[in-house]
């Protein structure tokens, strides 16, 4: 038994680290495809569900809202900030706790954590995002919870999001890395 | 209970359950908690337009489109289930500046004024909400994340570069929230 986990950890790891695709990928905060298990379609309805309460989360928080962003802007509150602090605290320990103790997903798939390299992107588009963030008041999460609490209009931000997010990918190759 | 419910949540109740989404999508399927990546997702479906950035299988990362339709009705939810219907309560220092512009309704979660069918043809509200959206689409897949991705689960995870793109988102929003906006605001 033991002999095939680390078989299985090795494959993996040879997965996330060998895989040609995650090097042009691995510009992306958010890696792609790390889990290799095959479920049917369905299974994605816990994903559905775990947004549901993380919806309800932006809202109840108020970090969807226009006038705390700007409050966060103007340093005069501190509830944005208290928000994303504890946040990060808390998925900071459990990462650690994910790491230290190797624990898996309920299927029993290794957690590995891909470290992605530093590149001019993450400054210049940074910036970029964050003069769109001071605009609309939302970062991509929010324009989905904006438009479910009624602010029908957010769905033209949306979109505009969108068209943004096509043509970073269309000039990517010209665009400093 | 209920009725507690119905109020905001304090930062120190709900920041630390928004950190809880890294260990739960971990766990339940080994996904890495981000958001803006399912903007790249509906490109790569409706419109990939032979660019590689967009050649990929995208259904093998349904789960995320999974979970900001989630989002969206999690959004509903809590605006009809779970509201008490009070205004948003802000530093009188910024209504103070915001009442200069004419903004005054603090019912909603983005201001009636601003956010409108209305005014989406005017000058402002083209700048606010087609130009601003346009920019958090294409910064973020720049900076490869959001706050989700890169302040959130890039800085669980001790990142580096996630920690320089969280600096620049702020650095990008302060320049614009003190500088440029007040300009905007006044069109």
């Amino acid at each position: 038994m033991k002999t095939n986990q680390t078989k299985q950890e090795k494959d993996h790891h040879k997965f996330l680290t060998e895989n040609t695709d995650f090097e042009v990928r691995s510009l992306d905060a958010v890696c792609l495809n790390e889990s290799e298990l095959k479920h049917p379609w369905w299974y994605n309805f816990k994903y559905a569900f775990a947004g549901i309460l993380f919806g309800v989360l932006l809202v109840k928080a108020e970090v969807i809202s226009w006038f705390r962003i700007q409050e966060m802007f103007r340093l005069q509150s501190f509830h944005m900030y208290g928000v994303i602090g504890s946040a990060v605290a808390v998925g900071m320990m459990s990462v650690w706790i994910i790491k230290k103790n190797k624990i898996k997903t309920i299927y029993g798939e290794p957690i590995e954590f891909v470290t992605k390299k530093l590149n001019k992107g993450n400054i210049i588009g940074g910036l970029l995002f964050g003069f769109g963030w001071a605009i609309t008041g939302a970062c991509p999460g929010p324009l989905f919870a904006q438009i479910g609490t009624g602010a029908t209009v957010t769905i033209i931000t949306l979109l505009s999001a969108i068209a943004g997010t096509w043509f970073y990918g269309y000039f990517r190759e010209k665009l400093p890395h | 209970m209920f009725e507690w419910l119905k109020q905001p949540w304090p930062w120190y109740v709900a920041g630390p359950l928004i950190g809880l989404m890294v260990p739960v999508l971990l766990l339940i399927g080994n996904k890495s908690f981000g958001i803006s990546s399912s903007l790249r997702h509906i490109c790569a479906a409706c419109l990939p337009a032979k660019i590689p950035f967009f050649q990929y299988d995208w259904k093998k990362e349904a789960w995320n489109l999974f979970f900001v339709t989630g989002v969206l009705i999690g959004g509903y939810i809590a605006v009809a289930l779970l509201s008490n219907q009070a205004p948003i309560e802000v530093s009188p220092k910024l209504q103070q500046e915001l009442a200069g512009y004419g903004i005054s309704n603090y019912k909603n979660i983005v201001p009636a004024e601003l956010f409108n069918w209305s005014t989406l043809l005017s000058l402002k509200g083209f700048i606010m909400m087609v130009a601003g959206g346009f920019l958090v689409g294409f910064g973020t897949r720049y900076a490869g994340g959001c706050t989700s991705g890169h302040s959130i689960m890039g800085l669980s995870m001790l990142q580096l570069s996630s920690l320089v793109a969280t600096v620049c988102f702020m650095a990008g929003g302060f320049i614009v929230a003190n500088f440029l906006l007040p300009l905007i605001l006044k069109l």
